[in-house]
């Protein structure tokens, strides 16, 4: 005869008084498969924790985007952030998908290039250009967005030495009405700040002036502010067009759209209170048609989303490394995946869903990674069924800002795999190994040697 | 390994609803749960608890030990056992 399921035993305290009203919020349905995928096998196979994207996911998000925009506006062009996520394998996806780059240091400028990405398709933003990566990107005819002043008298400076034009868009900040003002990234538009930028950038023979762009702020919650940006844009291209005669290949929107992520401190989750991207790609597209151009003459709307596009094709697969109760009773999950993994649990509640079926009893828990330091959690609360040594949950949404920001600290980082379209699984990052720390270090030899007793 | 009694004042319900009178004070209990405290109210000693649970469920004993003495610390806490 088998024998009965086991749930470990489990005693709730029922609370009376004042009822939460927002409800208490359910522990997810078992997610046991990522793309067909059993997350069993997976981490068997790849090792426990495993970062798994999702080659269909990002396709299809990058499509269903491009569709958005494309049906509101006739010419869009995506450039895929690299700073969001720019492991080789992601960045071809979405090179695939015709989405130039978009990067903001030499280091991600040499990535793109060695991906095969050609000059003229990347846009170089961001504030810290040095002058051999101005005089590359110069040279390649990339897409320069200047930052400030002394970013524009060093290009003024590389192109007349070098005898070559160059192709160049102001940033432009501007308040849009939200806060924190994004003001510290590229010319303030109130303070004539663009406008100056723009003029000394027209009177110079070396300097093709070519776009403006706009980046408002990260995960922003409303459509408005975009609204408002575009507004602006539109207004100095107006200007530029009557004062110049110049007519812009392209506005860039910059990105910011937020995932279904919900912020720490957000009482309802993100899916029921963010606006759709239709919304924000009605906000951002509406004022374009204000622009004093035939319909031929149209500059193209450049996106640079990352955030949007990749989050919710990423999940980490990790597995319970034991249970533990605080002091106060609370029962706590130890996994074995900790921040340093997930820089983005320090601002989003991710969410955590059981990755077997277990019994219908749920408890509040705290879910700490396993590093030794107590900053080491990923959840404060959260309702989980009952939890064993060796059971796996699944992060969601993990796929931006992740794999580019996570560190190595106590622990070497895990594989990230890719499930292809086609149901095959690629490694397309490698675990690391004691080696590739070490490797780098020296040590001077008089330390070469000790004794212990 | 310590045994365990209920305390006289604890009355649970056949599925698994607990409730102090002293108090007022209301719990619930999952199918394990109410099994142990019904093991321990007709007697049984903590050893013998754990074997008929692991005779019964898919568990290993190490496993279930450690679940019950995890059980049996908040059943102290809440004050519904109390050693012997």
């Amino acid at each position: 005869m088998s024998k009965k399921y086991y749930e470990r035993p489990v005693i709730i305290k029922q609370h009376s008084g004042m009822m939460n009203k927002f409800g208490s919020s359910p522990s997810l349905p078992p997610i046991t498969e990522v793309e067909g995928i059993p997350v069993k096998e997976l981490t068997e196979k790849y090792g426990s924790p495993l970062f798994t994207f999702s080659e269909r996911k990002i396709r299809d998000n990058q499509r269903k985007m491009l569709r958005i925009f494309k049906t509101r506006y006739p010419k869009v062009q995506f450039a895929w952030s690299y700073k969001t996520n720019y492991l080789g394998a992601i960045c071809s996806v979405f090179h695939q998908e015709g989405s130039w780059a978009e990067v903001v240091s030499e280091f991600e400028y040499d990535k793109a290039k060695g991906l095969g990405v050609d000059g003229q398709h990347i846009i170089f933003n961001g504030p810290d250009k040095t002058e051999e990566a101005l005089e590359k990107a110069v040279k390649d005819k990339a897409k320069i967005h200047i930052d400030h002043f002394d970013e524009l008298y060093s290009l003024m400076e590389i192109t007349e030495r070098l005898n070559l034009k160059a192709d160049v868009a102001i940033r432009v900040n501007m308040d849009t009405g939200i806060y924190p003002k994004w003001d510290r990234f590229g010319f303030n538009y109130e303070n004539g700040e663009a406008a100056q930028a723009l003029k000394r950038i027209a009177m110079n023979d070396n300097l093709n002036l070519i776009g403006l762009h706009t980046h408002i702020g990260t995960y922003i919650m409303s459509a408005e502010p975009y609204r408002q940006a575009v507004i602006v844009l539109v207004e100095l291209a107006n200007m530029l067009s009557k004062q110049y005669d110049i007519a812009l290949d392209y506005i860039d929107v910059g990105g910011g759209l937020p995932s279904n992520n919900t912020l720490k401190g957000q009482y309802l989750d993100a899916e029921q209170i963010l606006p759709t991207y239709e919304q924000y790609a009605d906000a951002i597209t509406a004022p374009l048609f204000d622009l004093n151009l035939k319909p031929d003459e149209l500059p193209t709307l450049i996106l640079e989303s990352g955030r949007a596009l990749i989050d919710d094709a990423g999940y980490l697969l990790s597995t319970v490394i034991g249970n533990k109760r605080l002091s106060n009773g609370k029962r706590t999950i130890i996994i074995d995946a900790g921040v340093n993994y997930l820089f983005t649990s320090h601002w989003f509640n991710h969410k955590i869903a059981p990755a077997q079926h277990s019994g219908s009893f749920t408890e509040n828990s705290a879910v700490y990674g396993p590093l030794c330091m107590n900053i080491d959690v990923l959840r404060e609360d959260i309702v989980l069924p009952t939890m064993r040594k060796g059971d796996q949950v699944v992060i969601l949404y993990v796929g931006a800002y992740s794999v580019t920001q996570w560190m190595q600290f106590i622990t070497l980082r895990p594989n990230v795999v890719m499930i292809m379209e086609d149901g095959s699984v690629e490694v397309i990052r490698e675990s690391e190994k004691l080696e590739n720390i070490t490797s780098s270090e020296k040590v001077p030899e008089k330390l070469n040697s000790f004794s212990l007793k | 390994m310590e045994n365990y009694k209920m305390l006289n004042n604890v009355a649970v319900s056949e599925n698994g609803f607990l409730f102090l009178p002293g108090t007022g004070e209301s719990f619930t209990l999952n199918e394990i749960g109410r099994m142990i405290l019904e093991y321990l109210k007709e007697g049984n000693s903590s050893n013998e608890i754990i074997e008929k649970i692991a005779g019964e469920y898919d568990v290993d004993e190490t496993v279930a030990e450690r679940d019950f003495n995890d059980f049996i610390n908040q059943l102290k806490n809440f004050r519904i056992v109390d050693a012997i």
